[in-house]
């Protein structure tokens, strides 16, 4: 253990923008994945089925997708923020290549890719006020402005919508997790940005899990079934559950909260999770799709993976930069 | 060289991550030429998407047949278009008499003899986004002149969209190649261009993509 722990701390001389607790918390998670590596190759191998085939293709999925953010953590916060930015664009793309575009929106489009380089290029300079209007105002403005100028009116609110809708949720909404990687250790001693980027994406991911988890053991009454016909009530209060005793139990060891407001943080991601999950899935259904992509194999597209994190990233980011709580 | 590092550096990388092509039906795809490539024709992108199916080490093979009044007439554009892409310059017209079919077609036909892939839009022209217009005759005479040389179906979607007739900016946007079983010369020329014709356009409807775009 002493052993262990040396080598934490040479980690963290060698990489001082993470510190101790960042480089133990990823070195759970790799823990984490290895187990469940043995153990789904082992079951693989008594019982061999296509069930274990998905579980093991989404434990794959699982490690590529650990080892880039952990991977690009480690390089530095400007790898992290230029990895989000690339989250972004696949997201986006996957979102207007999913909801109805005209022809002659084409141009606008591509002012729409054009607005990820100067989102993620003001929130790494820290310019905050460029990062809240940009594209919640300006683009806003500007976008339908665009579209006016090509006087095809026929379909005209509804371009406007996706868009800008699209662009909220795959740009604004989830640009603001690369911009908590920012947020220094005076804000978050316990693991500065790093820290509150693990600690945010550790509670949601796992939330979706515990949902899935208690929804498909003991769920029976539907919540919201013309939308998605998996999800139980017991599934969304299991889920909550989980994620708020599990926000009490890491907040004070990654995010700058004690325990009792970690609850109260994992609570909120609990539900703010749910709420973008089943948004996306209004947006599938709609479209007459089960999956927005086949991108990230047993997974779906990144929208599907990033769809709670559109809704939990801002939530929790306001309450630690404006300190509500 | 300049040509390989020009599909593996630029055209790959732009194709599968800026673009995101998804192939459905890579088993279809010939080991080695001659071959004939058709598909639907919407944008300039078509071309290299074709080409970026194949493995890179296929593009030695790998021609495209192109209008020698546009594509050859000289400076870059002819340079980029032979030295790069690797046209078959097709010639449609000589001092402004039409030429017949056989001697349209020639340059592909001996493309195909010396053992080649080549691509091949028979519906002539780029037309309009994501609508398909007739298969003209040339692609039945090809396969008359080559029984021997597989016809592979290709529909392409989305390249329309992403870069249309008349823009110049291009737009990310998910495309889809779908390859489907080569066929062989069936003995008439028009049953066999229509038949291939009615492949792609099976192969569309199964796409569930066929929407109108406006």
């Amino acid at each position: 253990m002493t052993q262990l722990m040396a080598w934490v701390d040479q980690a963290v001389a060698f990489r001082p923008h993470l510190t101790h607790n960042v480089v133990v918390a990823m070195g759970g998670v790799i823990a984490f994945l290895i187990v469940a590596t043995l153990i789904g190759q082992g079951l693989a191998l008594v019982k061999p089925g296509k069930f274990m085939n998905t579980v093991n293709t989404r434990i794959n999925a699982w490690w590529v997708m650990a080892g880039l953010l952990i991977g690009t953590l480690v390089l530095g916060k400007r790898a992290f923020i230029i990895f989000m930015g690339l989250v972004s664009f696949l997201a986006l793309k996957e979102f207007l290549s999913l909801v109805p575009t005209r022809r002659s929106d084409h141009r606008a489009l591509f002012w729409t890719y054009g607005a990820i380089p100067v989102q993620y290029v003001a929130l790494s300079k820290g310019w905050f006020g460029l990062f809240i209007v940009y594209i919640p105002l300006y683009h806003l403005l500007v976008g339908p402005l665009r579209l006016a100028l090509r006087q095809e009116t026929k379909g005209f609110v509804s371009s406007t919508t996706n868009i800008h809708w699209g662009m909220m949720l795959t740009v604004f909404c989830l640009s603001h997790l690369a911009y908590m990687v920012t947020l220094g250790e005076d804000i978050n001693p316990a693991g500065g940005g790093p820290g509150l980027v693990l600690w945010l994406l550790l509670l949601t991911q796992l939330n979706d899990v515990s949902q899935f988890l208690w929804g498909s053991t003991l769920g029976k009454r539907k919540i919201l079934p013309q939308v998605s016909p998996n999800k139980t009530v017991v599934g969304l209060l299991g889920g909550v559950l989980n994620t708020t005793i599990l926000g009490a139990l890491t907040a004070p060891f990654l995010s700058p909260f004690d325990t009792l407001k970690g609850a109260l943080v994992g609570f909120f991601i609990g539900f703010a999770g749910f709420a973008g999950d089943i948004v996306m899935s209004s947006v599938k259904r709609d479209m007459g799709v089960k999956d927005t992509s086949d991108l990230i194999p047993g997974h779906g597209g990144i929208l599907d993976r990033v769809d709670s994190l559109t809704y939990t990233a801002p939530v929790v980011f306001y309450i630690i930069y404006f300190g509500w709580l | 060289m300049l040509r390989w590092l020009f599909f593996a550096a630029f055209v790959r990388p732009l194709v599968f991550l800026f673009l995101g092509l998804k192939v459905r039906g890579y088993e279809h795809l010939p080991i080695q030429g001659p071959a004939l490539v058709v598909a639907n024709h919407n944008s300039h992108l078509d071309t290299v998407v074709l080409m970026s199916i194949f493995p890179l080490s296929s593009l030695p093979d790998l021609r495209a047949a192109a209008a020698a009044d546009y594509w050859a007439s000289g400076g870059f554009k002819a340079w980029f278009a032979s030295k790069i892409i690797g046209i078959v310059p097709v010639v449609r017209k000589r001092d402004g008499a039409k030429l017949s079919a056989q001697e349209v077609l020639e340059p592909i036909d001996s493309a195909l003899k010396a053992g080649r892939i080549v691509i091949f839009f028979p519906e002539g022209t780029r037309g309009e986004p994501e609508r398909l217009q007739d298969f003209k005759v040339g692609l039945g005479i090809l396969a008359k002149e080559n029984p021997l040389v597989p016809v592979l179906p290709v529909y392409l979607y989305g390249l329309g969209k992403a870069l249309p007739r008349g823009e110049a900016l291009l737009v990310p946007q998910f495309v889809d190649a779908f390859v489907g079983a080569p066929a062989l010369f069936t003995g008439e020329v028009g049953p066999f261009v229509r038949h291939v014709q009615t492949t792609i356009e099976e192969m569309r409807e199964g796409a569930g993509r066929d929407e109108v775009w406006e």
